[in-house]
């Protein structure tokens, strides 16, 4: 079939990969401009709660010793808890906010008319994930400093590394959500999963005290990389070859995420 | 393929969207098998047909957002498979389901969604003024979208897929659902859009609708097209000038028939009612009338698309 390409009066063009997903991160810009204050709560206010509660409450009960690094436990957990933080956040923005573009809000299939990719939906959606990583992070760590629950600046290394410790969870969390037809299978993600990797993989208290056999559960975890990380670096003990694995590690989440995330979005927006 | 008949276009102009055999499956499911369409600029072209007939999966095919199955398909002369993008940089599309940002602003809808199209802060400022005039909802721009009436969203979804000055726009049963208010107003701004030249191609199940857009249509059913031409074409082609419609109580028409199937060159059974085609409606009433018919109503109409469809499917178009 031969033919002759057809005048545009239109005044659309294509974008860059890079310049069609800043585009998509805009869009959600605007969105959280306007509805922020629903999403405040969970994101700002109850791990401040937590570290209170854990912190100033719980932590009055234990005495600074070897396993809180001699620190108070509250600036033991601060550092720990902006990845537990991130990683929880992480997994909202990339369950219901995902599902609800797919199927409630359907903005994905509006998009997926212009000339933007289903691949590039992906990853405007992930690095809206992470500006909200950061910028959530960063709020958790400044109220922290006010509370008096921060011992130095060391403890602004945590912020990088807990957001890659956020994005190694979201981005595979992405894809399965993108495989979902209803919300049925996140309260399982997050009682069986999140929950779990909250609680034991060594923010709370150091994973030794866990039985032998349930360690290297908490060692597949973005968790415990991420805490591993954040303290290390914020109290000065991080030791340059197993940083390389940690991060290596979480980098190698992401990617596999990335690469799943994109095939998913592809497979369910162009049907 | 069957040779095309053009009405109000010059077959100088280019073909934007041509199609030859081409075919959607669905795992083992045929949705569209193997339909050839050609349509030029400036036209309005409809595809009339069912629920399920496989209009909306022609329309994504064409909207480059589902690869093809099978068959030939070039939209503004390029291939869907490799230069998708480039195609959708100049259609608008406007969806069978909105999918509208019900948590921004009118405004807020067409700005984010003219940015996708590489157009800048003040391009979509601009260009989003004039849509909000021309979908009547300047006095709403600044609202947010969730509680609009379903007529006015279906009026920014037009207006949104407007952004880009589409050089062809998709409208996938614009108006399905609404009042025939909202449906008068919506038919009245996409005149509007006719008049100012730009192609457009249209799936309905009204066959009023049809016959009020479409210049040129193709009947659809069951994932193929069973006609093709203008409505007055198809209607003169597959139906008789005048119809006339007698009513029974369901259950006793079909007792009828014998006595009236003489009276017209065809006649149709529906459950509640009879449908004798006829040049001559009044003509044939009075004959039923003489042979001591008494349906509890009658009415004698014009010919419509409906008609076209039945005939040629042996179905009605809504049920
Ligand atoms: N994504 C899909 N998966 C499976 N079947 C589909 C899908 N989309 C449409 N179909 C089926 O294809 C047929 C044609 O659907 P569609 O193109 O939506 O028809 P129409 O728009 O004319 O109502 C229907 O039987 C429908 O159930
Ligand atoms: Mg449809």
């Amino acid at each position: 079939m031969v033919e002759t390409t057809i005048p545009s009066r239109s005044t659309g063009v294509v974008l860059s990969p890079v310049r069609a997903t800043l585009i998509g991160v805009e869009k959600h810009w605007t969105w959280y401009r306007r509805n922020w204050r629903a999403t405040a709560i969970s994101s700002f206010l109850q791990p401040v709660l937590f570290l209170v509660a854990m912190g100033f409450g719980f932590g009055s009960q234990v005495q600074p010793g070897e396993a809180t690094g001699g620190q108070t436990y509250l600036v033991y957990l601060a550092p720990a808890l902006v990845v537990v933080t991130a990683v929880q956040n992480a997994t909202w923005e990339s369950t219901y906010a995902v599902l609800s573009a797919f199927i409630w809000q359907k903005s994905y299939w509006g998009a997926v008319v212009t000339p933007v990719t289903p691949a590039q939906i992906f990853s405007s959606q992930l690095t809206w994930i992470a500006f909200r990583l950061v910028s959530s992070a960063a709020v958790f760590l400044l109220v922290a400093a006010a509370l008096g629950a921060v011992s130095g600046p060391g403890v602004v290394l945590a912020l990088p590394f807990a957001v890659l410790a956020g994005l190694a969870f979201a981005a595979p969390v992405v894809a399965f959500s993108a495989t979902r037809e209803t919300a049925e299978g996140f309260s399982g993600l997050f009682r069986f999963v999140v929950i779990p990797m909250t609680l034991f993989t060594g923010a709370f208290f150091p994973i030794s005290q866990l039985p032998e056999w349930l360690r290297p559960i908490a060692w597949v975890t973005p968790v415990w990389h991420g805490v591993e990380l954040a303290r290390g670096a914020t109290f000065g003990t991080l030791r340059l070859l197993p940083a390389l694995g940690h991060v290596g590690y979480l980098v190698a989440m992401v990617a596999v995420g990335v690469v799943l995330g994109r095939r998913y979005y592809q497979r369910r927006l162009a049907v | 393929m069957h040779p095309v008949r053009v009405d109000h276009v010059t077959t100088a102009e280019p073909v934007l969207v041509r199609a030859n055999g081409l075919t959607k499956h669905f795992g083992d499911f045929e949705a569209v098998r193997g339909i050839d369409v050609e349509v030029r600029r400036g036209e309005a072209f409809g595809f009339l047909g069912p629920n399920g007939a496989g209009k909306s999966s022609t329309m994504r095919m064409i909207s480059c957002t589902s690869p093809r199955t099978g068959g030939e398909l070039s939209v503004l002369g390029l291939d869907p498979n490799t230069q998708g993008p480039t195609i959708r940089a100049r259609l608008g599309v406007v969806p069978q389901t909105d999918n509208l940002d019900t948590e921004l602003t009118v405004r807020q809808n067409l700005q984010t969604y003219g940015r996708y199209f590489g157009l800048s802060r003040a391009q979509v400022r601009e260009k989003a003024i004039e849509l909000l005039e021309f979908a009547q909802l300047a006095d709403r721009a600044d609202h947010e979208v969730e509680p609009l009436s379903g007529g006015m969203k279906r009026r920014l979804t037009i207006a949104r897929s407007l952004i880009n000055d589409p050089d062809l726009l998709l409208l996938d049963e614009p108006t399905t659902g609404l009042d025939p208010q909202a449906r008068h107003l919506l038919w009245d701004r996409l005149f509007r859009l006719k008049q100012s030249g730009v192609t457009l191609i249209i799936t309905t199940h009204y066959m009023d609708e049809a016959e009020q857009l479409c210049d040129r249509l193709v009947v659809m059913d069951g994932g193929k097209i069973a006609a093709e031409g203008s409505p007055s074409e198809l209607i003169s082609r597959y139906s008789t000038r005048e119809v006339l419609e007698l009513r029974f109580a369901p259950g006793t028409q079909e007792a009828v028939v014998p006595s009236v199937v003489d009276l017209a060159e065809r006649v149709e059974v529906l459950p509640d009612r009879l449908l004798l085609y006829t040049k001559d409606g009044e003509g044939a009433l009075g004959a039923v009338h003489g042979r001591g018919v008494r349906p509890l109503s009658s009415l004698v109409r014009r010919s419509t698309l409906e008609d076209v469809f039945l005939h040629l499917t042996g179905r009605t178009l809504v049920d």
